[in-house]
């Protein structure tokens, strides 16, 4: 942890009471591979609603076309490994957002829990990437977009929280892979660099003393050994998926609580996509996740519990087994059932 | 049949078509089945770009018999000297250090003004109105004749608060004429064309990125100056070498603004800044003076060094296109442009 802030627990103790969830219920009984019918049909998803008994089915081949079609076996149990105790960082309540005066998120309601990914689904302008934006307040930056409702962070409004030192915070990882013309070594050194350290630390701090933290960043996105001898090569010279793995090394350097990925994969290839899918279900024990996605196979691979937005509205919100497997609401059946999309 | 047995029976293609499916050559639509005018136009379109190359290839071929046969070494390493004759007037070492100094000094002032101005309009560009006057001032400057300038600055430099930058006659009149104040005028040449290539350059930086910088706690100005910045370095550098050719060919500003001597005539005092309060020449209005139009009448000199000014520009426009046309490894080489000012040159060293 970074000197920068107070510790983690101290400023949870600060703001509202943590709230402590039981681990993730197991799917109701009703969610049965037959329960899927519509969506293995229309979808053409594989057979039973992609939940693995535990990490040890959880397979994430390296290469081959078998990493797009990561085997997934039909047994409707837990999807992911349980990660034991979840701890609610981010609530979302009531927001409403808006373009102009069009209201393209209304009134959701939502918890971000460390220990879990929450995928957001929905078909486009659906309003998820609006939502996801405005948890680190980037909606802010595109003129007349306007907000209603309370978003805290640990009990704080991050409304009245610095707008830097939230991102550094609640970090995101965008559907382009977008590394800054550098060095793979500068561009996660340029998120070390604070814009307002701490007094009694220089704000252009050494390579000597940032190297460190940038190798941890880097082995935590997996990307480290892939580049361990070029550090100093241009970022851009990288692939796609190394490139993505890179910035989502970025998000990470800055240790934030709530980790945002916009579409992470869908600009890269299938093997790329399982790796960085495999990342993510082992990033959630140390740092919430949101995740938007229009792939609903990836959603049902990485996600704890999934939210379903149709229009603006928050439609459905459940454990992945549930949404997938038993969804309570009729447009959620035809969405996840494939018949729009 | 069983989706399995389907793919089994369907096999996977080879990795390449087999030879006697690849067509040969591409499918023709020949010209002559257009209507007459398209026709017309296309060969008019033919015509013009032979045109063009013929009397581009025209002026680089005279001057390059001309100017080999009069161009000597020592040309280059000579002081122009005072004499009716070809061999006593000496070469045109002055007005090539003169052509470097006004350059340098034109675009030490345009770049950093020319990228400032350029990310308030591109990143900025508040107050609107005031951003729309900006843009259309850069534009009147870009289409106004460098000799309007010229006028201008000469009456502006006159003033006695701006005497500093020339020399003051015993009468207490202000010159108005030097380095810097030709330099000055030079700059406005070079603006426009460095606004707008980063204009361009920055335009074309996806919105994400910029996000992705907010995204990691870091401030506008921040992005801006580690971002933003180095992703368009191609496109700064190829508008300073562009405004680095005007400059290197205008004529109407030495001969106004510079006094178009044949020495750099020092202002008298610190060596350096005497020289840059003091007049001199450039290649051009070099030129100018031995051409057979000019006071001097030595073709043949005017020739020669017409010949090391059409090397200059050319040189320069063929950086320019290195510069700007995006090929493997251009980046890492751009890397080492580390002298433009607003680099991000911490750490450079260490992508090069």
């Amino acid at each position: 942890m970074s000197p920068a802030r107070p510790p983690r627990a101290r400023r949870i103790a600060g703001g509202a009471a943590p709230t402590i969830i039981e681990p993730r219920p197991l799917p109701p009984p009703g969610a049965s591979p037959d329960a899927t019918t519509g969506l293995q049909g229309a979808a053409g998803l594989p057979a039973g609603p992609g939940l693995a008994g535990g990490p040890a089915t959880r397979t994430f081949p390296q290469n081959g076309h078998a990493a797009a079609h990561a085997a997934i076996p039909s047994a409707p149990t837990s999807a992911l490994a349980p990660t034991g105790a979840t701890v609610e960082r981010m609530a979302i309540e009531g927001v409403w957002l808006a373009y102009g005066d069009r209201w393209v998120v209304r009134d959701v309601n939502l918890p971000v829990r460390q220990g879990e990914v929450l995928a957001l689904i929905g078909a486009s302008g659906s309003g998820k990437t609006t939502l996801l934006r405005s948890l680190n307040r980037l909606t802010e930056i595109t003129d007349g977009a306007t907000r209603a409702g309370r978003i805290t962070l640990d009990g704080e409004e991050i409304e009245t929280m610095e707008v830097n030192a939230l991102r550094r915070r609640i970090s995101m990882v965008f559907q382009q892979p977008n590394p800054f013309p550098m060095s793979i070594y500068e561009n996660v050194a340029y998120a070390l660099r604070e814009e307002h350290p701490p007094k009694g630390r220089r704000r252009r701090r050494s390579r000597k003393e940032l190297e460190p933290e940038v190798i941890a960043a880097l082995q935590r996105a997996g990307l480290y050994e892939e580049v361990a001898s070029d550090l100093d090569h241009p970022a851009l010279r990288l692939s796609g998926g190394q490139q993505q793995r890179l910035c989502i090394a970025r998000g990470l350097a800055v240790k934030p609580e709530v980790l945002l990925l916009d579409e992470p994969c869908s600009a890269l290839d299938p093997i790329s996509t399982a790796t960085i899918e495999k990342l993510i279900v082992e990033l959630r024990s140390d740092v919430a996740i949101v995740i938007v996605t229009h792939n609903l196979q990836q959603a049902m691979r990485v996600a704890d519990h999934v939210a379903f937005m149709h229009l603006g509205e928050l439609v459905e919100y459940g454990p992945s087994a549930q949404i997938f497997g038993a969804p309570r609401n009729q447009r959620t059946r035809d969405y996840v059932g494939g018949v729009f999309g | 049949m069983s989706s399995a047995s389907a793919s089994q029976a369907l096999g996977s293609p080879p990795l390449a078509p087999p030879a006697e499916a690849l067509r040969r050559g591409r499918p023709r639509n020949s010209v002559g089945s257009w209507p007459l005018i398209d026709r017309a136009a296309y060969m008019l379109c033919w015509a013009v770009g032979i045109g063009l190359c013929v009397a581009a290839g025209a002026i680089v071929a005279l001057m390059l018999v001309k100017g080999i046969a009069y161009v000597r070494p020592n040309l280059l390493f000579t002081s122009p000297g005072v004499g009716a004759t070809q061999a006593t007037s000496g070469g045109f070492l002055d007005p090539i250090v003169g052509t470097l100094l006004l350059g340098g000094l034109g675009v030490l002032i345009a770049a950093p003004l020319g990228v400032a101005v350029a990310v308030w309009l591109g990143e900025y560009g508040r107050p609107a109105p005031l951003a729309r006057a900006v843009e259309s001032g850069i534009e009147m400057i870009a289409g106004a004749p460098s000799v309007v300038l010229a006028i201008f600055g000469l009456l502006m430099f006159s003033r006695p608060f701006l005497a500093f930058l020339s020399q003051t006659s015993a009468g207490g009149s202000v010159f108005g004429r030097s380095f810097f104040t030709a330099g000055a005028m030079m700059s406005l040449l070079a603006l426009p064309l460095i606004v707008g290539a980063t204009r361009e350059g920055l335009a074309q930086v996806p919105g994400h990125v910029r996000e992705a910088s907010y995204a990691l706690g870091k401030a506008k100005i921040t992005t801006i100056r580690k971002v933003l910045l180095p992703s368009v370095r191609r496109n700064i550098a190829g508008g300073v070498t562009l405004g680095l050719g005007r400059i290197i060919g205008d004529t109407a500003i030495v001969v106004i603004l510079l006094g178009a001597t044949l020495h750099l005539e020092g202002a008298g005092g610190a060596p350096g800044l005497s020289t840059l309060r003091g007049t001199g020449g450039t290649l051009t209005s070099y030129v100018k003076y031995f051409s057979p139009a000019g006071e001097g009448n030595q073709a043949e000199k005017a020739y020669a060094a017409a010949f090391v000014l059409l090397l200059m520009v050319i040189g320069l426009n063929a950086l320019v296109t290195r510069i700007t046309h995006e090929r493997r490894g251009m980046f890492e080489r751009m890397m080492a442009w580390s002298w433009l000012p607003f680099w991000n040159t911490r750490n450079e060293e260490d992508v090069v």
